[in-house]
């Protein structure tokens, strides 16, 4: 009992450790050499076009969504892809059914508009 | 997982994926044919009574003891079926008549009887928490379907938070076992209690979380505050799905969990449930009696109606009485369903075509033009005050008799005055609609009519030959729950 106590104190200690020492490492070591790109937000690499407090329409939201579906399918796909010929037809065909039902929920939301961007 | 494991829970996946397909055969329905749909959602419903009733007498587990399919799940799930079906032939009229006809409807329905189904059959408090989901987060959508509607929106919201707020509950009730017994299913939960190995405070602290989120969701008295909005806000027939299928779910989990799971405990929670029940049949009583909107008015009633049922879990603890008194829940829980189902129908019919809040007095005249309707709604009142020789009386009966039984007059003189208040309120409504000048209207649809009329039926019969459902009903904890 008191043994695996001890193993998530280390862990605890480890784990707040590891980010700290990483970060101020990377504070001593790294070249500088700030650049007006370079202290912009960061933006997934765009640079920023006007302000950040803006209405979204609904329909982003939607789209969003679809595409979050598609992104976690993609996830799920790499490691069957990769080990279909182990698993055998009940893997192969699990994840047709997986596919399966993304698609007729795709379907679902082409058919009600969600992707009519009016 | 094998196939054996699948034919287990052949109903409720067959209701699943036919539900999964509904939502996209339906896209492909023109808009004057959506009859079509909701004719496939029944029809699905109808399927699904035949494959679970095919199972009834026999006893299975599946998925590593994680579900167990016996009479008492059988029972119960052919209620829920049956609840569905009447609710879609309610809500077509309904929902095309107020403007709301989302033909998603039909799927979410389905999906959320699968929800009931499973936690009928549920053997471990994973599924347990599981079918609650199931069942729950469809039944938030339907509560909002109005959504235009600012009433429909509020109660969604309210019924989601408090809902998820419930979820929450069984979720860390459900952990605090796990933490004292080292298992989640019942029998080992039992089994870990009887070899003395679980840690006692920590598990009666799990189980009274679970028994709080599980109030939650039959409207136990405090626990009640949701239901007057969110039943009054809903569109009519999903309150009356809601009003059965929810309470009858929440009940299959308080008593598969205690009486599984607890039976040791059951002493010490006993004062517990006679508080619970007590509260829940008095706030509810005399909270009904001064409301305008039959729809909150209904909504109090099934709160007191709760309370009835409540009073059977409390002589759990004592063996001689535990089946019978688990028998009349269930008893209640049928005549409960027919006669709610019933009086939200008449209110589907009633209800005006905006949609908007509908009172008492929208009822007044509805003999004259309506005599049918009226005639049926009659029967309903009376069932819920329990006059003889409607079903009502028998159900509360057997309720009060196992009370007494078990050693709790005082909480039987409780429910009887308590209903005693009730009558004022059922009866209120009978002499509005025949002894005031006409004002109502109502839908003309005979499928209404036709559904008002089976289920006053069902009333009456049941109310003349009670015996036969009390026996169904021992039956149905004859191969598994006491």
């Amino acid at each position: 009992m008191t043994i695996s106590w001890l193993y998530i104190g280390i862990f605890l200690v480890v784990s707040l450790g590891l980010p700290a020492v990483a970060i101020i490492l990377a504070g001593i070591l790294a070249p500088k050499k700030p650049s007006p790109e370079k202290s912009i937000i960061y933006e997934c690499g765009v640079d920023t076009h006007g302000e950040t407090w803006v209405q979204f329409k609904a329909q982003y939201y939607l789209i969003g969504l679809v595409f979050l579906i598609f992104d976690i399918e993609t996830v799920f796909l790499y490691p069957w892809a990769v080990a279909f010929d182990r698993l055998g037809l009940f893997a192969v065909l699990e994840g047709l059914l997986f596919i399966g039902i993304l698609t007729g929920g795709l379907v679902y939301a082409w058919k009600k508009g969600a992707f009519e961007w009016a | 997982m094998s196939l054996s494991d699948l034919l287990i829970l052949l109903p409720q996946a067959f209701l699943l994926v036919w539900a999964s397909l509904l939502l996209l055969v339906d896209l492909f329905i023109s808009k004057e044919r959506k009859v079509i749909t909701a004719i496939l959602g029944a029809a699905g419903l109808a399927i699904t009574l035949g494959l679970t009733s095919g199972q009834w007498g026999s006893r299975a587990t599946g998925f590593n003891q994680m579900v167990v399919v016996d009479n008492f799940s059988v029972f119960l799930s052919g209620l829920f079926t049956l609840a569905g079906l009447v609710a879609i032939v309610i809500a077509y009229d309904n929902m095309r008549r107020t403007g709301i006809h989302k033909t998603e409807f039909y799927s979410l329905l389905l999906f959320s009887v699968a929800g009931m189904m499973l936690m009928s059959a549920a053997a471990d408090l994973i599924i347990v928490f599981l079918a609650l989901e199931l069942l729950s987060i469809p039944l938030y959508i339907l509560a909002g379907l109005a959504v235009p509607r600012a009433g429909s929106a509020e109660g969604a919201i309210k019924y989601f938070l408090l809902g998820a707020f419930a979820s929450g509950f069984v979720l860390y009730g459900t952990a605090l076992i796990f933490g004292a017994t080292q298992g989640t299913s019942l029998a080992g939960i039992m089994a870990s209690i009887q070899s003395g190995t679980a840690e006692l405070p920590l598990l009666v602290i799990g189980a009274a979380l679970l028994l709080v989120g599980f109030s939650f969701k039959v409207a136990a008295v405090p626990f009640h505050m949701w239901t007057p909005d969110v039943y009054q806000g809903a569109p009519s027939p999903v309150t009356g799905f809601m009003s059965i299928g929810a309470k009858a779910a929440g009940f299959a989990a308080l008593i598969r969990v205690f009486s599984l799971a607890f039976p040791s405990l059951a002493g010490q929670f006993a004062p517990i449930f006679a508080v619970l029940a007590g509260l829940t049949m008095v706030v509810g009583n005399v909270a009904a009696v001064s409301q305008v909107s039959i729809k909150r008015m209904l909504a109090y009633s099934s709160i007191a109606h709760a309370g009835y049922i409540l009073m059977a879990l409390v002589p759990l603890a004592d063996p001689s009485v535990a089946a019978n008194s688990t028998a009349s829940a269930l008893t209640y829980l049928v005549v409960y369903g027919i006669t709610t189902l019933g009086a939200w129908a008449v209110i589907s019919a009633v209800e005006n075509a905006d949609g908007g809040d509908t009172s008492v007095r929208d009822l007044s005249g509805l003999a004259r033009q309506h005599p049918w309707l009226a005639a049926a709604m009659t029967f309903f009142m009376l069932s819920f005050t329990g006059i003889p020789p409607l079903a009502g009386f028998w159900g509360k009966f057997y309720l009060f008799r196992t009370a007494i039984e078990g050693g709790y007059t005082t909480l039987a003189i409780i429910g009887l005055l308590s209903s005693l208040v009730s009558a004022w309120y059922y009866l209120r409504v009978i002499v509005m609609m025949y002894f005031r000048e006409s004002e109502a209207g109502a839908s003309r649809a005979p499928s209404i009519q036709i559904a008002a009329i089976l289920l006053a039926l069902a009333v009456l019969v049941l109310g003349l030959f009670p015996s036969g459902l009390f026996q169904l009903a021992l039956q149905a904890l004859a191969n598994g729950v006491s």
